[in-house]
């Protein structure tokens, strides 16, 4: 029997991140990784609605705030277990992906990105004023007891959020090479010839909206075990939705690896950045890079492979 | 078991401005129509409203598919593909970043295009051997003609009953425009199917055409129940053979 490449790449890997929290005991390894793993679920996840379907999503960290809110909320009210709280964070964004998608999709280009900031800015202000999690002023959450069979918990949060970007990674990778991601490439290249051959542009849409907001809320359930203070300014941060079109834009948007490439090179040089500079440096660095890959690679890093491969091949052939 | 086309008293436009004013057309079971007329008369509108990509506010829009009459107003563009109506739509329209093959591809979306799509995809690769060399090629990188080869095959990937072609001579050369023609005639033949075209290009158009309607300014004109009764045509004469 033939193993699957890309299965047998995700088994080493969560062996590996299993083994890592067994071996390294400086917990300043597990917050980073963290990061740079929450960084690529939201890469991803953007990535099914800015790559493949071409629609840019600007309020990405609306999304990942309401999937930390959802655990202030619901942890503070009924104090339920975390599969369930990333459950209903998943399952919130989820439909907020889809009613903002209903509401929103009409528009096209620069219209739809203005209008998810606008959203973004909307849910803002609700939690601003919402007294029960906290409002502007923020909250303590207290990390549960236990940390199932790892020493400590982050290095279970680690864990967790390594086995969802695997998770999230498949889910992409599953959405692009399926019927489906073939009707998004082709609503991204012509809404209107692929309406006319019969593509279900407004379903698939909807599909890719909802399944973009349910990753990224996915994705910010943990964020308040992880910070044990959240507050709108940390959780709704400008950084979150700037490193999530980054991410996609740094590696290439057109495959579901050139997300996962940009956000791990990227994650790693901001994180690298924050410990040997400062923390300050985070938005510059993204924004250098940033420049320099529209204006010299706006294919990513997997554009530029393409590229020389072709140049290869054409040299050779 | 026919399979054809009705409008009556159609009447359509974008916003405030009326671009159809009470069109009727016909088109029978495998007969091939040609709608003439320039630029702006409603031409496109028209196949639009058939396709369901412009939802007229008057009139009426019947499709018979396999002997069964069926109200295509209100419908989806997807609904009216899954009933086995392919559209080339103007200006080609295909998708530039795909190769030939995913566009081929995407034409047969409707499931029941999907069942066949091997078999499809060796037909469209016969009719234009063409397609077949530059199946990995990325279809904005190709010629005119090539394109246009592109979006004719990519509809009969729909395994289509009725096909809807708009303005296949746009941007090609003349005798890229009546291989095209020729090219038509020949699928229709081969695959029985019911014809619907709009075409500026009056000498060519009329090579394949059963017969033929004359759209100015969104009203019919004139109908030809035959290719003299249009060559006869003072309008005809006037506009396309300058006499």
């Amino acid at each position: 029997m033939k193993i699957d490449k890309f299965w047998l790449s995700v088994l080493v890997i969560l062996i590996a991140g299993f083994a890592f929290t067994k071996l390294a005991d400086n917990e300043f390894y597990f917050f980073t990784t963290y990061v740079v793993l929450q960084g690529l679920i939201m890469a991803v996840a953007w990535n099914i609605l800015g790559g493949f379907t071409g629609y840019v999503n600007f309020g990405s960290a609306g999304f990942f705030a309401v999937g930390v809110y959802t655990t202030v909320a619901l942890n503070k009210a009924f104090g339920l277990p975390l599969p369930v709280l990333l459950l209903a964070a998943g399952v919130i964004c989820g439909l907020l992906g889809l009613a903002a998608g209903y509401l929103t999709l009409r528009l096209k280009g620069v219209y739809f990105a203005i209008a998810t900031l606008a959203t973004a800015l909307v849910l803002e202000t609700i939690v601003n004023n919402w007294k029960f999690v906290g409002g502007a002023a923020g909250t303590y959450v207290l990390q549960p007891k236990g940390s199932f069979i790892f020493d400590n918990y982050i290095e279970l949060l680690f864990m967790l959020m390594l086995v969802l970007a695997v998770a999230a990674t498949a889910i992409s990778r599953y959405l692009s090479s399926s019927r489906i991601g073939q009707g998004l490439a082709a609503i991204r290249d012509d809404e209107v010839a692929a309406e006319c051959m019969g593509v279900p542009t407004l379903r698939l849409k909807l599909i890719s909206t909802t399944a973009m907001g349910a990753l990224m809320g996915i994705a910010g359930a943990p964020f308040p075990f992880f910070v044990t203070f959240v507050d709108p300014v940390s959780a709704f941060a400008l950084v979150i939705a700037v490193n999530a079109i980054a991410m996609p834009m740094i590696g290439g948007t057109a495959v579901w690896y050139g997300p996962v490439i940009g956000a791990l090179l990227l994650g790693a040089i901001q994180e690298t950045a924050t410990v040997t500079i400062s923390s300050e440096l985070n938005l510059l660095i993204v924004g250098v890079m940033l420049v320099l890959f529209i204006t010299l690679a706006p294919k990513g890093i997997v554009g530029l492979i393409q590229d020389y491969k072709k140049k290869k091949g054409a040299n050779n052939g | 078991m026919g399979n054809s086309i009705t409008v009556k008293d159609v009447e359509a436009g974008y916003g405030s401005v009326r671009v159809l004013h009470g069109v009727s057309l016909t088109v029978n079971d495998g007969e091939t129509v040609v709608m003439l007329g320039s630029n702006g008369n409603g031409k496109s509108t028209l196949i639009k409203c058939i396709t369901g990509l412009v939802e007229p506010s008057a009139g009426e829009i019947t499709a018979e598919i396999n002997g069964e009459s069926i109200n295509l107003i209100g419908k989806t563009p997807e609904e009216i593909v899954d009933l086995g109506i392919a559209m080339v739509p103007e200006g080609r329209r295909l998708f530039p970043a795909l190769t030939v093959e995913e566009n081929l591809t995407l034409g047969a979306y409707r499931p029941e295009a999907r069942a066949k799509i091997d078999e499809n995809m060796k037909f469209v690769f016969e009719t234009f051997p063409r397609l077949e060399e530059r199946r990995k090629q990325l279809a904005g990188s190709m010629s005119g003609g090539e394109q246009q080869m592109v979006a004719v095959a990519r509809a009969l990937m729909s395994d289509p009953k009725i096909l809807l072609v708009d303005e296949p001579s746009v941007g090609l050369a003349p005798i890229l425009v009546s291989q095209m023609i020729a090219k038509i005639k020949e699928l229709k033949d081969i695959k029985n199917l019911t014809v619907l075209m709009a075409e500026q290009n009056f000498n060519q158009a009329i090579k394949i055409a059963d017969r033929g309607y004359i759209i100015v300014h969104g009203q019919i004109e004139f109908e030809g129940e035959d290719t003299a009764a249009l060559e006869n045509n003072d309008m005809i004469k006037q506009y396309y053979l300058g006499v």
